[in-house]
């Protein structure tokens, strides 16, 4: 769907890119991740046409990017805002057919998607009229009236507070379903795990991650096992086929221990090693979540 | 192309249905009618601002008293008393100047005239004009010589000025020249800062209100700009054609209501000898051009700025060869309209709008015309292009104080 490779971007003074390729399949739900000033909007900009790279290409669906592309992708920029003394049912129309819809059938999607968001009643008011909340809704319906394959979000859910950030990310999940590509930048890792098929993770101008969240956290697992057990606490003389990182004790004989494995072992031989001495009540692989990565990632650098 | 029309048209239709523009339509005519009104009247009646003035004359000589004649606004009369006598009535009267005549009254700076305040410039050459003929009256008596002869052979000759022109002598009217070409200028002026100013304002709503992301990410800021540019200049020129609609109108209704008035008659009958359609022609032409030429930059400072109060150090350059010209224009050339500096200033882009608008009544020589208007083109091309240059990277920079070294680097960034 989208193919970056090699992007640079130098601003007077700073460097926004070096060198960035990355590949964001059909059908994915990708996130860009990346601490403030890392260079997400940068990029995104790039993919937008709005600004140039120094060097590097982007290709759309195998082409070289170019402004034939522009009404495929929808944009929703960081920054919000619209035109505060237009009537919003007039301005999203507008937008629209900037991006090349007939009036007649931008008006017909808009009333669609007012109906769904329960939006019927802003036809005529103007932006100022409405609360902050309510503006950031009018402008995701802007965002993708067009109906874009490739639909660019840079902080979605900033500014949207718990409910309608529920909703817009249903909205972001259907339109994904129905086929489009969704790109979207974010510092916020709960969101990530829950939305994205893959990410890249974008620190200080390089891009130092990327692969499946799945994959990228299975790159992650180090052989680490939480066990939960009820007896008598266990002591540990190094015949054991692990090792023992961190001892924790509960109340009523319960005890809490990390471990890892050592080598050549499995979970099967630990349990093998514990159940006659105990009760296990719990084994669990501790893989590391996308917040630890990126921090992890991000430190690393610094 | 068809991305820069919707963008017209969106800043065409909300402008042209703002109340503010529909009143203006009707209000600014009323104001100027009713200003040139206010002007006349005064004009008219400026003996009655003041109160009566009386002189009195003490006169030691013998030869003025009684001689002087009563004027609207001033009346004379002789005393018997002292000098110092009325000068003491004058200090309790400010309408009451003492005037003294004394018997050598030939020497320089004899004669006096006194008041409580300053002795007004109008009373002053009033009370000369009247001693002046009194005295050579009383020379021209002394030496024999009849004075009423002498005014029955007074000749009173005016010129009446005319153009050659192929179809034969055409009368002209220097006042009516001057009163269009001098209307043109303030318009144009006027014109030129009202709808620059309203892209800029455009612009820095855009930027303000973040829209300029969505907006780019659909058009080329080029694009945008140009239709902003385009989409105001309509806006203009819709106004101006409709108070060009009204003013004819009312000029017809007045024409009706005025006819047995011959003053005014005689006025716009003098009016009619400029050559409307070619002034009217070219008053288009300049108001486009310059609009294009000036409104570029306004959109470029636009771009540079995050709040209207952010644009003047900005605006100063822009403005300040505007307002010399108009200002030169309003005081100096209209007496001169074929002046070198004239002629430089109608021909240089940046001034030659106000300046050539104002010549064109006074008519002006085909190639001087069509070089202004060739550099004309070119200066709204390369402004244009300048502008667009900075408006790309400008609309991008929020929170960044720009300076002109900013700007010159913005110039040259690659896309």
């Amino acid at each position: 769907m989208l193919s970056i490779r090699n992007i640079v971007k130098q601003y007077a003074g700073h460097r926004a890119l070096s060198d960035v390729s990355l590949e964001v399949k059909s059908g994915q739900v990708f996130g860009l991740l990346g601490p403030n000033g890392a260079g997400k909007t940068s990029l995104i900009r790039i993919i937008n046409q709005i600004t140039a790279p120094d060097s590097g290409e982007v290709y759309f669906n195998g082409e070289k990017l170019n402004q034939s592309h522009i009404d495929r992708i929808g944009y929703l920029p960081e920054e919000r805002g619209l035109y505060k003394k237009m009537e919003i049912g007039e301005q999203m129309i507008y937008l629209a057919r900037l991006k090349g819809l007939s009036r007649a059938e931008a008006t017909r999607r808009l009333k669609i998607w007012f109906d769904k968001l329960g939006m019927e009643t802003w036809w005529k008011m103007k932006i100022e009229e409405l609360s902050k909340g309510m503006q950031q809704k009018a402008q995701f319906v802007a965002t993708v009236l067009h109906e874009p394959d490739l639909i660019i979000l840079d902080e979605p859910f900033s500014g949207f507070d718990p409910v309608n950030a529920e909703i817009i990310k249903d909205e972001i999940l259907e339109l994904n379903k129905k086929g489009a590509t969704i790109l979207f930048s974010t510092h916020r890792m709960e969101s990530v795990e829950e939305l994205c098929d893959s990410i890249a993770l974008i620190n200080k101008s390089q891009k130092i991650l990327d692969g499946t969240v799945k994959g990228i956290r299975n790159s992650y697992r180090n052989a680490t096992y939480l066990i939960e057990y009820n007896g008598e606490q266990l002591s540990f003389n190094g015949s054991q086929p692990f090792e023992v990182i961190e001892e924790k004790a509960g109340d009523d004989m319960e005890h809490t221990i990390k471990i890892k494995l050592a080598e050549g072992n499995t979970s099967n031989d630990v349990l093998q090693y514990l159940i006659p001495k105990t009760r296990v009540n719990m084994l669990q692989e501790v893989i590391p979540s996308m917040n630890e990565i990126f921090i992890e990632q991000v430190n690393l650098i610094r | 192309m068809n991305k820069v029309l919707l963008i017209i048209q969106r800043e065409y239709i909300t402008r042209v249905r703002k109340k503010s523009f529909i009143i203006m339509i009707f209000v600014l005519p009323c104001l100027i009618l009713g200003m040139g009104a206010a002007i006349t009247f005064i004009a008219k009646d400026s003996d009655k601002l003041s109160d009566q003035q009386v002189v009195k004359v003490i006169d030691e000589s013998g030869l003025f008293a009684g001689k002087f004649k009563n004027q609207p606004n001033l009346k004379f009369e002789t005393s018997t008393k002292s000098f110092n006598e009325v000068k003491a009535e004058a200090m309790k009267d400010e309408n009451l100047s003492a005037l003294q005549i004394p018997v050598d009254y030939t020497k320089p700076d004899a004669i006096k005239i006194s008041s409580k305040k300053k002795p007004g410039i109008t009373i002053i050459e009033k009370v000369e004009r009247e001693m002046n003929d009194i005295a050579v009256s009383n020379g021209m008596i002394k030496n024999h010589i009849d004075t009423a002869l002498l005014h029955s052979i007074k000749s009173n000759i005016s010129l009446s000025p005319m153009e050659i022109t192929e179809t034969g002598d055409n009368k002209t009217d220097l006042g009516a020249n001057i009163g269009v070409g001098i209307a043109c200028a303030i318009l144009i002026y006027l014109a030129l800062f009202i709808y620059g100013a309203q892209v800029m304002r455009g612009v820095i709503e855009e930027k303000t209100s973040r829209i300029i992301e969505v907006i780019i990410s659909s058009v080329k800021p080029f694009q945008l700009m140009l239709g902003k540019i385009i989409g105001v200049g309509l806006v203009g020129l819709t106004q101006f054609s409709a108070w060009i609609i009204l003013s004819v109108v009312s000029t017809k209704i007045l024409g009706h209501s005025f006819a047995s008035s011959p003053g005014i008659m005689g006025a716009l009958a003098t009016l009619q000898t400029i050559h409307f359609g070619k002034v009217l022609a070219c008053f288009i032409f300049y108001f486009i051009a310059g609009y294009l030429l000036y409104s570029a930059l306004f959109a470029a400072v636009g771009s540079a700025v995050d709040s209207e109060t952010e644009t003047q150090q900005f605006m100063m350059p822009i403005t300040l060869p505007l307002l010399f010209t108009y200002i030169l224009s309003v005081s100096i050339l209209f007496r001169a309209p074929d002046s070198s500096l004239a002629v430089w200033l109608s021909i240089i882009p940046f001034t030659s709008p106000v300046a050539m608008v104002l010549r064109m009544p006074f008519g002006v020589p085909d190639w001087q015309l069509y070089l202004s208007m060739a550099l004309l083109i070119l200066g709204f091309l390369f402004t244009t292009y300048v502008a667009a240059r900075i408006y790309r990277v400008g609309i991008l920079m929020y929170g960044k104080k720009a300076s002109f070294k900013e700007l010159a680097k913005w110039f040259f960034y690659k896309e």
